[in-house]
């Protein structure tokens, strides 16, 4: 993310070539109801403004920050545990990595037959997907202090908690931000996910409706309003974290 | 009255069928600068492990300034073989740490306290830099002035310079011995360079063997206005190739 502002002519221009490609290749197939050209998507997504930023992104931002914030509060608490108690991070963490095998997106629609067509089934889908790679990296984090430093530090006459909150959560602090950025993104596909399979309102309901209807372009639009909101989310976590972490690795 | 005292003290590592201590005792005066010299391994790392309370004998007593060192929360001022400040803390945070730690330390005080540390250590001003803005030696003198200000008369410093370059070194060396005058603690300093133990010491304590069951304590025939010229005295000479015959002695054992 650093370096994507400046000096990154490459990949924008390889960006611009496959989006040309790309419409190049629909207008040729002219089937828009299956591949609409980028330019098509952005007129429908002029067009579906109204709809789309004022009911749509709403819910799935809702959806989406509902469950990141479970996430953050269950992976943090998971992480530190296992961090605290050994025994915990016995029992726990063969648990957290089989989670992962759960093939979410094949049981969600079960979500949606035990919560409704409301809000939790969504907010489950989007927890299931990123409280994994949240415990899993803050734990990492928190584990990455090393011993030596928390052994000088009890030479000083410092207690676990003075270990925890002056070596351990300096050190889980960049690997914490980069569990955001992976969590973001994948917190919004969750949502999406979870409303592309019931729901009365969200862009991956209005994805869905919109290809029941065989526009095209109008499955499109919503997905690329999702993609720039999530990549809008991780670069402006990017610039906290800028200011929050000052120093890098190397000890 | 000693400042440090091994009692009979034998220690083994969990799990280790041998000891690493065997029935060990020395004592170690106040205003005093001994090296401990060993081989790598020999345990010299142990010795300040169960001085500092971060190991707990298996048999014996070690006592700091007369008290016995179990269950104590700060003993006495401990340097770690890497300097270890921490990265993401400014170095006047750094040096701020131990008095955190103990807390009872107004603000002001610990700045003021920051403040004259860094200038004995001839850091002035370079309180707002981080770590890694200064070179190894620089770290080494910050981390010294830290380890000072956890207030302690006793100081172990395990291989302080090991990893810094040769001349650094030297300069370093000077500078501790400078530090030892100005300042009276007693420093008790590990390290596997003769002429370095040579130089700083009063006397040197040699590991002959491990387990180790005494150290052996050779007088070093100079003052404290010493230099590094001295070294170079015929007595000196040959005292340092004795110990290198004593540590060589240990290796093929
Ligand atoms: N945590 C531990 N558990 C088991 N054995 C250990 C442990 N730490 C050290 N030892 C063993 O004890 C011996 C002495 O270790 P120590 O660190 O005291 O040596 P040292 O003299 O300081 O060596 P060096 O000069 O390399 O620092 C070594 O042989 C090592 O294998
Ligand atoms: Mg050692």
């Amino acid at each position: 993310m650093k370096k994507a502002n400046r000096g990154n002519l490459p990949a924008l221009v390889l960006f611009f070539a496959l989006l040309m490609l790309w419409q190049l290749g629909a207008m040729k197939m002219n089937a828009a109801y299956i591949l609409p050209t980028p330019t098509q998507i952005l007129q429908r997504l002029w067009e579906l403004r109204e709809p789309l930023l004022m009911t749509h992104l709403p819910a799935t931002m809702s959806v989406t920050l509902i469950g990141l914030g479970i996430s953050l509060v269950l992976g943090l608490a998971l992480a530190v545990i296992m961090d605290v108690s050994p025994l915990c991070q016995k029992a726990l963490y063969p648990i957290v990595v089989a989670s992962q095998t759960i093939p979410t997106t094949a049981i969600a629609p079960l979500f949606v037959l035990w919560f409704g067509y409301g809000i939790w089934s969504k907010v489950l889908v989007a927890v299931l997907i990123t409280f994994f790679p949240i415990t899993i990296t803050v734990y990492d984090g928190l584990q990455s202090a090393r011993v030596e430093m928390a052994e000088l530090l009890t030479t000083f006459g410092a207690t676990r908690r003075d270990v925890f909150l002056k070596i351990k959560v300096p050190c889980a602090l960049p690997y914490f931000f980069s569990a955001i950025k992976m969590a973001v993104p994948m917190s919004i596909i969750g949502a999406a996910i979870g409303e592309w399979l019931g729901a009365q309102s969200g862009l991956g309901y209005f994805s869905r409706r919109m290809m029941t209807q065989l526009d095209g372009a109008g499955v499109f639009a919503p997905i690329v309003l999702l993609s720039a909101v999530a990549m809008l989310a991780v670069a402006l976590i990017a610039v906290i974290e800028k200011r929050v972490v000052k120093w890098r690795g190397e000890f | 009255m000693s400042v440090l005292e091994f009692d009979k003290v034998t220690y083994r590592y969990p799990g280790d069928d041998k000891n690493i201590l065997e029935n060990l005792s020395f004592a170690v005066e106040p205003g005093s600068f001994h090296c401990i010299l060993g081989v790598s391994g020999c345990g010299k790392s142990t010795i300040f492990r169960l001085t500092n309370g971060l190991l707990h004998q298996t048999e014996g007593r070690v006592l700091v300034g007369g008290e016995p060192v179990g269950g104590r929360r700060h003993v006495c001022g401990y340097m770690p073989q890497k300097d270890l400040l921490f990265p993401w803390r400014t170095v006047g945070e750094n040096l701020a740490l131990p008095m955190e730690i103990r807390g009872g330390i107004p603000k002001k005080e610990q700045l003021l306290r920051i403040d004259a540390a860094l200038a004995q250590v001839g850091l002035a001003g370079c309180r707002g830099k981080r770590p890694d803005e200064l070179s190894g030696g620089m770290r080494q003198r910050a981390a010294f002035a830290r380890t000072m200000l956890t207030g302690s008369d006793l100081l172990l410093l395990d291989e302080p310079f090991s990893a810094l370059d040769f001349l650094t070194r030297l300069t370093m060396q000077e500078w501790l011995l400078d530090q030892w005058r100005t300042t009276g603690k007693t420093i008790l300093f590990i390290t596997h360079d003769v002429e370095e133990a040579l130089f700083l010491s009063s006397s040197v304590l040699v590991v002959e063997s491990t387990p180790i069951r005494s150290l052996r304590e050779i007088r070093v025939p100079l003052g404290a206005d010493r230099t590094r010229r001295d070294l170079t005295r015929p007595e000196l000479v040959e005292l340092r190739e004795e110990l290198i015959g004593m540590l060589r002695k240990q290796v093929t054992e």
